[in-house]
């Protein structure tokens, strides 16, 4: 139904920090130039009072609606994004970065090292949280936007969306974290750590230095295999797969006999071509050390007249829905302007891109009373 | 009272709440009295309800609403977060009644307490000449449907009021369409209690 959508979309693209002028980093190493790689859609108004960012996931990128010339498939939350949904592009001026460190045009470990002529690999700096917001900052700056009307994002986008919160708070007016946590529990990282381990046990992948040569592949479709168990529910993949087998007679020679491990290799294999293994590790580190628990999400006190709309799901066990209480709990104790609502799904952490329509009932008016609340003062 | 309110209940706890006050509704339901209360008098207005329907019609009224339990609702608050604490109509559905009230009181420098009465004359003859467990308007359950925990009169709740040393400020019994002005035990169908520590 391409007519329906916002139709075709191109990247656009936006370097900053040129030398000497580098961004400095949370580790304390400096990084320049950046590149963003970064999509929009609708209308920026002439106040520009209402600009959305979205936050991609940990593998997403800024592709989040429409398509991309030639392609068959939609960004990776069309359903939200568009003339009359969620984020409706007739009203909104919704846009969306891929954070660097990542592969899908925005400097990461992959790019160019100014220095050497070579790709960065291991030489790239440990990334957090706070640095991608930080670019993400620039970009709004060099767009002349002061006040955001909102920050949404689910899983490490809805870490972003907090960190926004942590580091900017005078410069948006909601934030929409969604099936996210202020801080990875032991179980996360553990998850996080069998992935890198997955990549670098793999001997392609030799210390990082693979640009040009062969990839580690083996290992990086592994970590993909176990991300997309965490992503699924007991009761999703029992939907989904049952102990269906791929073919009536099992080979017993260790193909894939189930179904749910041929979707598993067809994954893990098909993730292997979009995305960078040492971005795997970086991302995922930066996932694993942010932590906004204390007093931190609330560290420049800014409160104001922020608005708060906190999503869980309830089949969500890889961050569960204790964790957005825990964001809730923050957000009393500040007396913040807040809605919390755990949907009822049974898509485990993939619902944030998959309960469409409860997502939408939320999102919806949520913005819209923002929105309102704004243009009447 | 010049309200669109429908409910007697509401229509009381409206005409209670001064304008711009800070209200938490434990229990909100669809968020119909706080949506009035935010729009009409400006109060500053936050729910909390279990119900997932009724959350997303709250949001969808433009209310700040917490879906959760309203036993474990109130802990994070600091005392006198709220002028008023509203727990109307789900009293009777709360697990830790006693913690409730007295989380409530502390939360709030005022409680709104609304119930249904149990001793309602209709009842009182169901159970008398029927010998059967009362359906009344107020408490309209059958007994293997009902949410309801816990059974109370205006009486009951006035003596514990005074064993626990709680004030009560001001009471409203309602009738079906008005205010009971007599014998309000026996013959009013709910009761709004404001009540402070």
């Amino acid at each position: 139904m391409k007519s329906k959508g916002i139709g075709t979309v191109r990247p656009q693209y936006f370097t900053f920090a040129q030398p000497p002028h580098e961004m400095k980093l949370e580790c304390g190493k400096y990084l320049g130039p950046i590149t963003l790689a970064y999509e929009t859609y609708g209308e920026l108004n002439a106040e520009k009072s209402n600009a959305i960012l979205v936050a991609h996931a940990f593998s997403g990128d800024a592709h989040a609606a429409g398509y991309h010339e030639g392609d068959k498939n939609p960004g990776w939350w069309d359903s939200l994004i568009g003339p009359g949904k969620a984020l409706d592009t007739q009203k909104y001026f919704v846009l969306c970065v891929n954070a660097i460190g990542g592969c899908k045009g925005s400097t990461g470990p992959s790019s160019t090292n100014p220095k050497t002529g070579k790709p960065y690999a291991l030489d790239f700096p440990i990334l957090t949280v706070e640095d991608i917001v930080k670019t993400q900052k620039y970009l709004i700056d060099h767009l002349g936007i002061k006040k955001l009307l909102c920050v949404i994002g689910g899983s490490m986008g809805g870490m972003q969306v907090l960190q926004w919160v942590a580091t900017y708070p005078e410069s948006l007016r909601c934030a929409i974290p969604i099936a996210t946590a202020l801080k990875h529990s032991p179980q996360q990282i553990a998850f996080d750590e069998v992935g890198r381990q997955a990549v670098m046990a793999d001997p392609a992948w030799n210390e990082g230095n693979y640009y040009g040569k062969n990839i580690p592949e083996k290992g990086l479709a592994v970590a993909r295999m176990i991300g997309h168990i965490t992503y699924m529910s007991d009761k999703s993949m029992e939907e989904k797969f049952s102990r269906r087998l791929k073919d009536k007679s099992p080979d017993f020679k260790f193909g894939a006999d189930f179904e749910v491990e041929g979707y598993l290799r067809y994954r893990g294999d098909n993730f292997v071509k979009r995305f960078d293994a040492n971005s795997y590790l970086y991302l995922t580190k930066a996932m694993d050390h942010f932590d906004l628990s204390g007093d931190r999400l609330f560290s420049k006190g800014g409160q104001s007249d922020l608005r708060f709309l906190v999503i869980a799901f309830k089949s969500d066990w890889l961050y569960p829905s204790y964790q957005s209480q825990e964001i809730v709990r923050k957000l009393k104790t500040h007396h913040a302007d807040a809605t919390y609502c755990e949907i009822n799904s049974t898509y485990g952490h993939d619902a944030f891109l998959l309960e469409v329509d409860e997502e939408t009932r939320l999102v919806k008016h949520f913005l819209q009373k923002t929105y309102s609340d704004f243009q009447k003062r | 009272m010049n309200t669109p309110l429908k409910r007697l209940d509401y229509r009381v706890i409206y005409e209670t709440i001064e304008p711009r006050a800070k209200v938490l509704d434990l229990g909100c339901g669809d968020g119909e009295l706080l949506h009035l209360l935010t729009s009409k008098k400006d109060v500053r207005g936050q729910g909390i309800e279990l119900d997932d329907e009724a959350i997303y019609q709250c949001v969808e009224k433009g209310l700040s609403v917490f879906h959760s339990d309203i036993d474990s609702g109130l802990s994070d608050y600091g005392d006198q977060s709220f002028d008023y604490v509203i727990l109307n109509q789900s009293l009777q559905q709360v697990k830790q009644v006693e913690f409730v009230i007295r989380e409530a009181m502390r939360v709030g420098r005022k409680a709104i307490i609304g119930f249904p009465n149990f001793a309602y004359l209709k009842a009182r003859s169901m159970l008398f000449f029927g010998g059967m467990a009362p359906v009344t308007p107020s408490l309209p359950y059958c007994w293997a449907n009902t949410p309801n925990s816990r059974f109370l009169s205006i009486n009951d709740f006035k003596s514990y009021c005074e064993r626990k040393g709680i004030r009560i400020l001001d009471s409203y019994y309602l009738g079906k369409k008005r205010l009971v002005r007599f014998w309000p035990n026996l013959l009013a169908l709910n009761a709004v209690f404001i009540i402070q520590k």
